[in-house]
């Protein structure tokens, strides 16, 4: 893997740029000024070094995102919502908290709903949706993600639809049941999906980021319980929420770690500002469901910020990947260290075998 | 595509040395795909305002200004470590041609153009990613939009490691250079191909290109110029080799393009199994929640 941290070669290529033509040269005295100002303002020193790099005109390598934040966003975050919401209630339904279960249907549907709405709204063409459902492609998150929405979206309408009318009981478990197996599954296939992409701050995150959209959504989900359900019925849906959100915020911030220079997106700029927000939400919500556990309004409240902190993190990472794509520094630097890391115990290799 | 009527694999090599920045490979390219216009901006980068490679601009030529000795020798005092070496690259000048003599005035300048285009990976992110399968493997191992069924989804552009395919805004699809498809099917070679000047744009079979290329890269390297190397020929490289490859002078990133990129599918089944064992910690989780209300 990168190691970040290590940029040993700066001082070497000193002076290596294009002089004339690429626009992002700075002299070594003025970056170092910056870097000292940068740490200043966040009370910090700056994890990384400021990389020395070369480009074309400082433009990106990547061509942007074409996705809309509040469309792709929006179904990162409600598709999260759906799915832990469909588990939580089938285990509610299992053991005894119907009116923990039944709101928690109504949301999976709805948010599922939004979900897919929002997918096809971002569409180029989307009279031409169906055209997902053409083949099927292990390759492509968005196609499996195409036929898991297939697949779940009807078990949660079923099991929204006869928890509200009473009808066809048994069928009704079964959806239930069926919408809450598929449910993780929907939760975080999205995951995949952000990160099979050449994307520096969702790719190398693909680890990690996974168990923050799962946290994150069981986040959400156990907030909406929180919201929706009287507090002699919440418990679970509050342990879910406070487990999910601790989570949340301790993988997401040892995500932005592991990243290191490649994750400096998340910390800067408007995805800063998104991930910080999502993070104070979250952990306030966490605390406000474990404090106000008697009393329904600031249970309510502390599920609105839950779910509000989820929102947030999904956008903030949407906004790390576009402020990643649009600096060629994160695509260059880190190919740029693997190459001369190879070329070197290449040359390594062969001092030994000649030898 | 090892079957024996299938037709051998075909690529462009871009030599970059020969490169004279005319564009009119842009403007072949345009003419014969019918690529709509799509701005004539002037971005103060050079002689360069196509920008990039995109929905609607499909071949791209980049230039690259540099302070660098060019054609003469000299004592590389303060020529910083590993700078491209001294190569006369018939740059323009203002006396007339045979006037000069060489290497006595010639200034301390080289100009790098670059003709980009799709890369027609080995394995290709755009086509892997695709869900509709509009993206699809031709017989001659280049990777092509189908128009009629691409529905915008826009995976595809963040996919590409190279920066090169994109959705264009007024009619929702995703579009790139499709190798003229429509051309080499018929025996003609492609339309930039066809219009360069100077054979920087070299079209065939790829087998026969990589061959080429690795003489052309032995004989610079033979007069002297050792900054010239080759790009995307590699079939070990991370995307198994491109199908359009290139002679640079310079490290990759300096013309805009990513110096060692890797398809990210690459790493697709792993992320699977991350996202699973994801998916099985919010069950247990979960279970455990209300596990505990019953204890």
């Amino acid at each position: 893997m990168n190691r970040p941290d290590r940029t040993g070669e700066g001082a070497s290529r000193i002076g290596r740029d294009a002089i004339t033509g690429a626009a992002d040269v700075v002299p070594e005295p003025r970056r170092e000024r910056r870097a000292r100002r940068r740490g200043a303002g966040r009370g910090e020193a700056t994890r990384v070094p400021d990389a020395d790099f070369r480009s074309y005109h400082g433009r990106p390598v990547l061509n942007q995102i074409v996705w809309e934040a509040p469309d792709i966003g929006g179904y990162l975050f409600l598709g999260g919502l759906a799915g832990a919401s469909s588990v939580l209630a089938a285990g509610a339904e299992y053991t005894g908290h119907p009116d923990l279960a039944r709101p928690l249907k109504y949301t999976a549907l709805a948010a599922i709903s939004g979900s897919t709405a929002a997918l096809i709204h971002d569409l180029g063409r989307p009279e031409r949706f169906l055209n997902m459902l053409r083949v099927f492609k292990p390759t492509s998150p968005m196609s499996v993600g195409s036929w898991l929405l297939m697949g779940y979206g009807p078990l949660a309408g079923v099991a929204a639809v006869t928890a509200a009318t009473g009808w066809f009981p048994r069928i009704g478990r079964a959806a239930t049941v069926g919408a809450g197996l598929a449910g993780p599954l929907v939760a975080t296939y999205t995951a995949p999906l952000i990160c099979d992409t050449a994307v520096p701050a969702w790719h190398d995150g693909y680890r990690q980021m996974p168990f923050v959209f799962a946290s994150s959504a069981a986040a959400a989900a156990g907030g909406m319980g929180l919201i929706t359900a009287p507090t002699a019925q919440s418990g679970p849906a509050r342990r879910v929420a406070v487990g999910g959100a601790c989570a949340e915020v301790a993988v997401s911030t040892y995500m932005e770690h592991r990243l290191g220079f490649v994750g400096e997106p998340y910390g800067q700029g408007r995805a800063g500002v998104l991930t910080r927000t999502a993070k104070a939400l979250t952990l306030a919500g966490a605390v406000g469901a474990v404090l106000g556990r008697r009393n329904r309004a600031v249970s309510a409240l502390s599920g609105a910020a839950l779910l509000g902190g989820s929102a947030l993190t999904r956008l903030g990472v949407f906004q790390a990947g576009v402020q990643s794509a649009a600096d060629p520094k994160y695509v260059v630097v880190p190919q740029r260290r693997r190459l001369e890391e190879r070329e070197s115990a290449e040359a390594r290799e062969r001092a030994e075998s000649t030898a | 595509m090892t079957a024996d009527e299938s037709p051998p694999r075909k690529g462009f090599f871009t030599d970059t040395s020969v490169c004279i920045g005319c564009k009119a490979c842009e403007v072949a390219c345009k003419e014969w795909n019918m690529v709509p216009e799509d701005g004539l901006d002037f971005l103060a980068t050079s002689f360069d305002n196509s920008g990039r490679l995109s929905a609607d601009t499909w071949r791209h030529v980049a230039f690259i200004e540099q302070r660098a000795p060019l054609g003469h020798q000299d004592a590389g005092v303060g020529r910083p470590e590993g700078a491209p070496g001294a190569v006369d690259l018939g740059m323009p000048s203002f006396d007339l041609p045979g006037q000069r003599t060489d290497g006595e005035d010639q200034g301390d300048f080289r100009w790098l153009m670059s003709s980009d285009v799709c890369k027609h990976c080995t394995s290709a992110a755009c086509l892997d990613v695709c869900p509709t399968g509009a993206l699809f493997r031709t017989e001659f191992d280049t990777v092509v939009v189908q128009d009629d069924i691409c529905n915008g989804c826009g995976y595809c552009v963040p996919a590409c490691p190279y920066g090169v395919i994109d959705r264009r805004e007024v009619d929702g699809r995703a579009w790139k250079c499709t190798l003229c498809y429509d051309r080499i099917g018929e025996g003609l070679e492609p339309a930039c191909a066809k219009a360069c000047p100077t054979d920087s744009i070299q079209f065939g079979d790829l087998d026969e290109l990589r061959e080429r290329a690795q003489r052309r890269v032995e004989d610079l390297h033979e007069a002297g110029v050792s900054s010239a190397r080759l790009y995307g020929e590699d079939p070990d490289d991370g995307v198994d080799g491109a199908g359009a490859f290139f002679l640079l002078l310079d490290e990759p990133e300096v013309y805009g393009l990513p110096p060692d990129p890797v398809v990210t599918t690459r790493d697709l089944p792993s992320m699977w199994r991350h996202a699973g064992a994801a998916a099985l910690v919010l069950l247990a989780g979960a279970t455990a929640a209300f596990a505990g209300r019953r204890a």
